[in-house]
Formats: structure tokens, C-alpha cells, sequence
């Protein structure tokens, strides 16, 4: 069960990343990376649902039969969202007025979905809470990531506006890098986020082919059949 | 339930479609129900926030939501519900709520006006404006929305009532020129509005 948690923690987070391996939640992703503080409000609110909505899919396994599986994902995921919005909205008002914009963005998070049909459905609750937190965690770095490449390249900040999602007490993390840096806009709009992607997908596939090369070396230094095994998680 | 019915196989999908769509959406009314009024509440406390600062502190001492006014012909043409401040039952100024057409939507403004028809302060409430270019409008991220502050239809003339590209008054952002034009926009027609229903707005009952 260890090694299947482990194995679960480093595909969401590096081996099948939802946005640099899988390729999904590109819509949400272009619309809220204008900058890094955007980008982690998105992942915590993802994160929070994709683990309850993994862990609810995977409980209701045993009843669900596959012709009706997917609308059954949808409702529920549509109604964990909204039940999500309404609590928040009621309880934790203070932080709903940050958060509200990505909320509403989540239920068109085709990752969420995708998860419920490739992992919870065919696992027991546990791994796929697991597996909901690593994908989450995944995906809010890189969130962070995107978003940071677009607010350095397109305004010359960092974490701006990290008080309001975070507190005050975070306002340290507001940077400024560098003074009377006019922004270049293109970064901020849409294309932008295109670009950032582009470009940090091509790191790591680099970092990848890289990890596999070493990986053959030692082993035809130390002799060992050469047996095939996936990079493994390195940090990012 | 009967067994036989569950058994047949077409049968079992349909009755767990419809057991799911009544569970959640019994789920939702539910919750509708129980937080309903929090968030009545919630959005009653940020009306009130708001209400307080388009005008300077301690300039009244009413219950500003509940000293309300409605005017089938508002700043954009359609109804508007005017809020009195007043001290010593007397009306200081009034706020009421102005839309601009901004590039993502409509961008809900709330502006304070004094007696004099001179703006006491403008704030946005809602808008979907581009994050990073057209935000610059909200209070917590940039000073421009104070720059409202002080004016009135005479000050600058109606001709400077636009932003600095189109020969105005007013500081346009980089990148964004349609969401300031929207807000300018509608802080004018807002004035315009007050001019117009002056006598009625400030008639005491």
C-alpha cells in the first residue's frame, strides 16, 4: 500500500502532471495565470474539490454501472462544486470574495472529471483521496509556475496581491523585481500563458529524457540488466 | 421496490441516474435552505462596508440600508435604488449604484454625491475584467478609482470627463483602455442623473 501511495504521489506531482504530462485543465489554466497569486488561489480551490470528489466517486463505485457512469461524475461533481460555493459563501465570506472567481471556474475543470474516470472509479477511497491530493498539489505547482513566468516577463512583480488570497501577514511575498519595468503585455493576455506553457513543457521533457540517460549509464556501469523503469520523481 | 424490476438490466441504470439526481439536488435545496440567509446577511454586511466608504467616515448617522429611495429612471436608465445619508435628519449626500459596459461585462460601481452634486468616492463592486489589466480598478489594487474623488460635472467640463488617450482627465492603464473609459463613462452619467433628479433625491419627507 506504500509503494502505491508513493507511486500515486509522484505521478500527479511529475510523471503524469495534469497540466505538463496530461495536457488537461488548459481552459482554467489560460484564464487565471496572469500571475502567481492567481494561480494558487485556482490550485488550493481545485485541490480541495478533486480530493472530495475523487473520494466520493471511488465510495460510490460498487453502485455505479458503466452506462450511466459519466453523468453520475458530472452531477456529483457539479453539486460538490456548488455545495463548495454555498458554504464558503455563507461561513468563510471573507474568503469566498477571493476565491469566488475560481470556484465557479472548477466545474469546467475537464481534470476533475478525468480523474473520477481514470482513477476513482477503479480504486479503493483512500488511494483516490491520495491521488486527488497529489494531482491537486501537481497542478497548483503548476499553476504557480505558469503564473510566475507571466507576472515576471508580463508586469515585473511577484505574488502581487498575495495579502488578499493569503492574509496580511503574507505580504512579504509581494515582490517588485525590477523598478519602472513597463510589462510586457503580451505575457498577461492569453498567448502569453501559451508561451509560458510551451516553454516549461519543453523543460521538462528535457528533465526527463535527461533522468532516463543517467539512468541507463549507472546501469550499464554497474552491469545490472537493463530492465525498464520510468524516470523517477525528482523534485521541480 | 420490487426485485424484478432491479434486475432487468436496462432498468437498474435509469433508477441510479434518477437516485442520484434526487439525492444531489435534494442535497442543494437543503443547503439553498440553511445558508440562504448567511449569505443575505453576508452580502447585506458588504453592502453596508461598501455604503460607508463612497462617503467620509462619520458624516452621518443613519442606518444607510434601510433609508432607501427607488427611481424608475436611473444613471443607465433603468431603476435605481438611491441610499440617504443623513445627519441630524437632514440629507448629506446620496449613493446609488452606476454600471459601466466594460470589456468582459458590466462592472457595478457604487459612487457617494454630496449635496453639491461632488463625488464624496467611487467603488467598484463587481466586474469581470481582464486579472492583471482591467483589475486595476478595484481600491485594494490601485489608487485610480480615488482619482473620482472631488469632482463634479463642472470639475473637469463635461468635454475632460473622458480618459487621458481621448483627451480627457482621467489615467487610462497599460494595456487596458476599455474598462477606465466604462467606469469614466458611467461616474458621468451617474452626475448627469444626480443633476437631473437633484430636487427630488434631496426632498425630505
Amino acid at each position: 500500500m506504500d509503494s502505491a501511495i508513493s507511486r500515486v504521489m509522484g505521478d500527479g506531482l511529475w510523471r503524469n502532471n495534469v497540466v505538463f504530462s496530461q495536457m488537461l485543465a488548459l481552459c482554467p489554466l489560460l484564464a487565471v495565470t496572469t500571475s502567481a497569486t492567481n494561480g494558487l488561489g485556482m490550485g488550493l480551490a481545485t485541490t480541495a474539490v478533486l480530493i472530495l470528489s475523487n473520494l466520493i466517486i471511488s465510495l460510490l463505485r460498487p453502485l455505479v454501472v458503466p452506462e450511466v457512469r459519466i453523468p453520475v461524475f458530472i452531477t456529483v461533481i457539479a453539486t460538490l462544486v456548488t455545495l463548495v460555493e454555498m458554504a464558503l459563501n455563507a461561513w468563510l465570506h471573507e474568503l469566498y470574495q477571493v476565491l469566488g472567481l475560481f470556484i465557479a471556474l472548477i466545474v469546467v475543470n475537464c481534470a476533475i472529471l478525468g480523474r473520477a474516470e481514470a482513477f476513482a472509479s477503479k480504486n479503493p477511497p483512500l488511494l483516490a483521496a491520495v491521488d486527488g491530493f497529489a494531482m491537486g498539489v501537481g497542478f497548483t505547482i503548476a499553476l504557480v509556475l505558469i503564473g510566475s513566468v507571466r507576472e515576471i516577463f508580463g508586469s515585473g512583480t511577484l505574488f502581487s496581491g498575495a495579502s488578499l488570497l493569503l492574509g496580511q501577514s503574507f505580504s512579504f511575498l509581494e515582490t517588485k523585481l525590477f523598478a519602472g519595468y513597463e510589462g510586457f503585455l503580451l505575457m498577461i493576455l492569453p498567448p502569453g500563458a501559451f508561451f509560458a506553457v510551451g516553454f516549461l513543457l519543453a523543460g521538462k521533457r528535457l528533465i526527463d529524457r535527461w533522468l532516463l540517460e543517467t539512468d541507463e549509464l549507472s546501469r550499464k556501469q554497474s552491469g545490472t540488466s537493463p530492465s525498464f523503469s520510468p524516470p523517477s520523481p525528482k523534485k521541480e | 421496490m420490487n426485485g424484478n424490476l432491479l434486475s432487468r438490466p436496462s432498468l437498474y441504470p435509469a433508477i441510479l441516474l434518477a437516485a442520484v439526481a434526487l439525492i444531489t439536488s435534494a442535497l442543494l435545496a437543503l443547503a439553498n435552505r440553511y445558508t440562504a440567509s448567511q449569505i443575505a446577511a453576508a452580502e447585506a454586511r458588504d453592502l453596508q462596508r461598501l455604503l460607508t466608504q463612497v462617503l467620509p467616515p462619520a458624516s452621518f448617522d443613519n442606518d444607510l440600508l434601510a433609508d432607501t429611495l427607488t427611481l424608475p429612471d436611473g444613471p443607465q436608465g433603468q431603476p435605481v435604488t438611491v441610499h440617504r445619508a443623513r445627519r441630524l435628519g437632514r440629507i448629506e449626500a446620496v449613493i446609488f449604484r452606476v454600471v459601466g459596459r466594460g470589456y468582459g461585462g458590466p462592472i457595478l460601481c457604487l459612487m457617494g454625491v454630496d449635496r453639491d452634486g461632488t463625488i464624496l468616492g467611487v467603488r467598484v463592486i463587481s466586474h469581470k475584467e481582464t486579472p492583471g489589466l482591467g483589475d486595476k480598478i478595484e481600491a485594494a489594487r490601485s489608487d485610480w478609482i480615488h482619482s473620482f474623488t472631488g469632482r463634479s460635472l463642472a470639475n473637469p467640463p463635461p468635454a475632460r470627463w473622458r480618459v487621458k488617450k481621448e483627451g480627457g482627465e482621467f489615467d487610462q492603464f497599460t494595456g487596458a483602455t476599455i474598462t477606465p473609459r466604462a467606469v469614466v463613462h458611467a461616474v458621468r452619467e451617474g452626475l448627469e442623473f444626480f443633476a437631473r433628479y437633484r430636487s427630488l433625491l434631496l426632498q425630505e419627507e
